[in-house]
């Protein structure tokens, strides 16, 4: 009865693991644990990168492959790491909307992603067009969880945890992009982080503390 | 109505209803074992039954007829439910008189009469469990019609026995979404069953308990019945749990007289597997405060929809 | 050839600038490398005057009359702001705000931004622009931060952030876009995401997906741009950076995203036939303008003045390049001629005006004239110019883009001439008793530099007066090019 190959059918798994990890990263309040996920992610992209490439036997899929393994599951939550223990950044505050309602806006979101992914779905030609829903689902809830977020950790991780989802969409559409790009997009990622280390340094430096509730000053004033 | 289906139903109801005290008390001896306590045995269900039995009923002197009728009504609703689980056979001629939606509505009659009877005399106790009672099942529900719509859409069918049957016959392979159902099921199951993190079965610790503080007015048969009943409500949730999720191994028209003797054994596996399976949760996980329960139903309930939204989009 | 010296001489300026920048000559050498770079582009364009629209590099650079012009306007800026930044940043460190290791950064990144927004505008691959345009956000951000203070640190952190959520948008739509160019173009995968092969065959991609494409590409590189309702960012980051960066940010990277807009638009009105992208630019223009117009009202920093200034331009722009059609792209071009450098000789002059009062509040900086006539002058002109007075070109192009609404989009028109009333005498009231009056400014460790100010509103005032037919022709061509109902 059940027709996919067995490839696709871990692709289909890896797709549905990868959506739960996004309600995770949505309900996880400790930014430990929220590394923790980020890294679990981008292990899972891995995996779907490597079946596409076993799939279609593209040589530049192995690269990107490894290019996430080596940026997304060892590079930046190692640095991330770092940065939590150095600047002791544990635990983020109580989010600005309760869990809950959270998941329930993370419900929505996913339907309506679902809904604008289906005309593109329905174009696509790849084996794994039908993923294409869940890549803008990780995107969209990424989003929510970078507006719930008080703390500048979690925006961070929440944001990787976009780009992670751009490149599963990528992937699930059209194989990946070409090689420039993608090498071009991870540069920009990897200076990304490194311009935002800095930038904690000088967040704390000048407040001792992540807690983005300083940054609300300039706002317009009468 | 052949022979077999007439035997098959007959032997669901009854065996659910004599064995459902053992399966509890299997778990409980788990537990026990689990926590490096000494085990009480697995016939202690019985021996309070009997012992509950025996004894007169005392009633508070306000009490009304609804009081007294309502243990007969959930353990009545309990074996009708128990009537059109699959467990053992597929074949079941009562099960086209209800579906799993019907289900649903069947268990939430047996928790309706169980809180207002629990707040009919108007104890403080009585009525703050029947709220938390009706606080938890208002969030579970959802999460298990959720779970069933899935299974229904997996196979076509929302009647039991039909969506057994179509389970059981797909391929084995990796299905993302009957994988979120059924953890989505396990939490739905410890919340429904009174079980930890939602409710200690074992204390009667008064600001934390449900279901006992429901039951602290019963007495004697009364109270009997409706631990009875409690103990085929766990059964029938592990029965639809198998019916769901292990499809496999019931027996129906094609395989015979054979293949419902073969079921016979094959469900008590499951049981004994699932009672210490059970037991393992209940020992690794510590009691939520009563405010967090939302929060363990609201993620039953978001696993079921991604499930049935994965299944949506995957087909798988 | 050019090309390259265009390209590598920022590059290498950068990398020569993290070692030494921090020397006694670092701003001259800033300056020249900011030089070369002008003379590399004035070099391309003469090539182009020559011979006509060049692909470059296994077709991944382009450089055609709509570029063209942007590369030698960016070139321009970025030198006579590098002139600017000599003595603005020498103020700066005298006056204590700055240590040597941060004056390395601003002029190391001072030339890799520069480069950046070059590739933008040269690359002919749609994710070689995107890897530019989010190179580009990250130069910047520690630039915005240069100071330290906390109000500049939250100006970093909005910047980057929201910037970075708009470029993943606009990554999305750059997806998008290559999805649909597989399809059309086969899965070769190298040339789905050439411009020229693109518009090649526009007309067969895919139009329910390019639709999507376009609205998560003007998300993306609107947030760039500043359009409202996603410009929260911009008026901080001009406002608490150096004011060398305010000048660039508004007067070149504004531009080089409306630019990267427009080239995704044409390639999806190409597809769609249907006025959907059009009227997506008008709307978001008329939004901006006449929100940035009235929180004009209500701003009390210099520079943060000018940056709402910004967004109401920018919002005129996008909107003249929504109505499409030769007289209103004409307009649109000539117009970003005119602002980014009308409105980097603003920023020059508020420098120096910040820098004598020691204050950004408007209501701290008095009587420039009395002070010093010439950054008094340079504020007032660079004002009336930008605010549309004849005979500034400024004027010339919003004439053109009003009379044209007139006869396309009629309904626009009250709401354009209410934006820039409302403009207009905001940024007068404010700007007049600054200028004229009793004064509080002190003297400058160093002689500002004001030459690139009136040199910029010279080439303002010419262009208002007379378009060099060579200029015209590239904005014919151009307008030509980008097309429109």
């Amino acid at each position: 009865m059940n027709p996919l190959p067995l490839d696709l059918q871990l692709l289909n798994a890896c797709a549905a693991l990868l959506l739960l990890l996004s309600f995770s990263m949505l309900a996880q309040r400790r930014t430990v644990n929220l590394v923790h996920l980020l890294a679990l992610q981008g292990a899972l992209l891995v995996v779907a990168t490597l079946i596409v490439a076993w799939r279609t036997g593209e040589p530049h899929l192995y690269l990107s492959a490894l290019l996430t393994l080596g940026l997304k599951v060892v590079g930046l939550p190692l640095l991330l790491h770092r940065l939590i223990r150095r600047m002791n950044v544990y635990w983020d505050t109580e989010p600005v909307i309760n869990p809950s309602g959270t998941m329930l806006i993370g419900l929505l979101v996913v339907v309506f992603s679902f809904g604008l992914a289906q005309p593109i779905s329905a174009l696509a030609s790849t084996a794994t067009r039908s993923t294409l829903g869940i890549a803008i689902a990780v995107i969209l809830l990424s989003f929510l969880a970078m507006i719930t977020r008080r703390k500048a950790m979690s925006q961070v991780v929440a944001f990787l945890s976009m780009e992670n989802g751009l490149f599963f969409g990528a992937m699930s559409a059209t194989y990946g992009m070409p090689m420039v790009v993608e090498l071009g997009v991870a540069l920009d990622v990897l200076v990304a982080m490194l311009v935002l280390g800095v930038f904690f340094f000088q967040i704390r430096e000048q407040f001792d503390s992540l807690d983005l509730y300083h940054l609300e000053t300039l706002k317009e004033r009468e | 109505m052949t022979p077999l289906a007439a035997a098959t139903q007959l032997l669901e109801v009854v065996s659910a209803t004599l064995a459902a005290p053992a399966f509890l008390g299997w778990a409980n001896q788990c537990r026990a074992w689990l926590q490096n306590r000494r085990a009480p045995s697995v016939m202690q269900p019985y021996f309070v039954l009997r012992k509950l039995l025996h004894k007169d009923v005392v009633l508070a002197d306000n009490a009304s007829s609804l009081f007294r009728a309502a243990p007969y009504v959930v353990f009545g609703t309990m074996v009708v439910a128990a009537a059109i689980i699959p467990s053992m056979g597929t074949g079941l001629p009562m099960s086209a008189a209800a579906d799993g939606i019907a289900l649903v509505g069947l268990l939430a009659t047996a928790r309706m009469f169980l809180s207002l009877a629990a707040m009919d005399v108007g104890t403080a106790f009585g009525t703050l469990g029947a709220r938390r009672e009706m606080m938890v099942g208002f969030l579970a529900e959802p999460a298990l019609l959720m779970i069933l719509f899935v299974a229904a859409l997996l196979s076509g069918t929302t009647s039991l026995p039909l969506i057994a049957e179509g389970l059981s016959s797909h391929a084995l392979g990796l299905y993302p979404s009957l994988a979120f159902t059924a953890v989505a099921f396990v939490l739905v199951l410890l919340a429904e069953n009174a079980r930890i993190p939602i409710d200690n079965p074992s204390t009667h610790l008064e600001l934390t308990m449900i279901h006992e503080a429901m039951l602290l007015e019963y007495s004697g048969r009364h109270l009997a019945l409706m631990e009875w009943a409690a103990a085929l409500k766990l059964f029938n949730y592990a029965c639809i749990g198998f019916a769901l999720f292990v499809p496999w191994g019931a027996g129906n028209e094609a395989s015979g007289p054979l293949g419902l003797l073969l079921a016979v054994p094959l469900l008590a596996i499951k049981l004994v597997v699932a009672g210490a399976a059970l037991a393992l949760i209940e020992t690794l996980s510590a009691k939520l405060r009563v405010f967090r329960a939302p929060e363990f139903l609201a993620t039953a309930f978001l696993l079921a929809v991604l499930g049935l939204l994965v299944h949506l989009l995957l087909g798988a | 050839m050019e090309l390259i010296l265009l390209l590598g001489s920022p590059l290498v300026g950068a990398v020569l600038l993290a070692l030494y920048g921090h020397g006694r000559r670092g701003p001259e050498i800033n300056a020249l490398f900011s030089a070369l770079t002008f003379l590399a582009a004035c070099a391309l364009t003469a090539r182009v005057i020559a011979a006509g629209p060049l692909l470059l590099g296994r077709e991944q650079f382009l450089v055609d009359p709509f570029n063209a012009f942007l590369v030698t306007l960016t070139a321009f800026v970025g030198l006579t702001t590098s002139l600017f930044s000599r003595p603005y940043m020498r103020i700066e460190a005298a006056h204590g705000k700055l240590s040597a290791g941060r004056l390395r950064l601003y002029h190391s990144m001072y030339q890799l931004f520069s480069a950046t927004m070059l590739l933008a505008l040269t690359t002919n691959n749609l994710g070689l622009l995107w890897v530019a345009m989010e190179a580009a956000t990250l130069s910047t951000v520690l630039l915005v931060t240069l100071y330290r203070t906390p109000a500049s640190l939250e100006a970093g952190w909005k910047y980057f952030i929201l910037c970075g959520v708009g470029i993943a948008q606009a990554l999305f739509g750059t997806m998008l876009l290559y999805f649909a160019a597989e399809r059309v173009l086969g899965a070769a995968g190298v040339t789905a995401l050439l411009w020229t092969h693109l518009d090649a065959v526009k007309g067969q991609l895919e139009p329910t997906v390019l639709s999507l494409a376009f609205v998560f590409l003007l998300v993306g590189y609107g947030t760039k741009v500043g359009l409202a309702p996603l410009h929260n960012w911009l008026p901080d980051a001009h406002a608490e950076g150096p004011t060398p960066i305010s000048a660039v940010l508004s007067g070149l990277l504004l531009n080089v995203a409306i630019y990267a807009i427009v080239r995704c638009k044409v390639l999806v009105e190409g597809s769609l036939r249907s006025a959907l992208p059009s009227q997506m630019l008008m709307g978001f223009g008329l939004l901006s303008m006449v929100l940035a117009a009235f929180f004009l009202w209500r701003q009390r920093d210099i520079k943060r003045l000018f940056a709402y200034s910004s967004i109401e331009h920018m919002g005129i722009i996008t909107f003249a390049f929504g109505m499409g059609g030769p007289v209103a792209n004409f307009a649109a071009l000539l117009h970003m001629t005119v602002h980014s450098l009308t409105k980097s000789a603003i920023f020059f002059a508020v420098g120096h005006a910040c820098q004598k009062s020691g204050s950004q509040l408007i209501e701290n900086i008095r009587g420039l004239v009395t002070v010093s006539p010439t950054i008094g002058w340079g504020l007032m002109l660079g004002a009336l110019a930008i605010l549309g007075m004849p005979p500034f070109g400024v004027f010339a192009s919003e004439f053109l883009i009003l009379t044209t609404a007139m006869k396309q989009q009629p309904w626009a028109t009250p709401l354009l001439l209410l934006a820039l009333g409302v403009a207009f005498a905001a940024i007068f009231s404010k700007v007049q008793p600054m200028v004229f009056g009793e004064t509080n400014a002190r003297r400058l460790p160093h002689a500002p530099a004001l030459l690139p100010v009136f040199v910029h509103l010279a080439i303002v005032l010419v262009l208002g007066l007379y378009v060099p037919s060579y200029l015209a022709g590239w904005y014919h061509d151009a307008a030509r090019l980008i097309g429109g109902p």
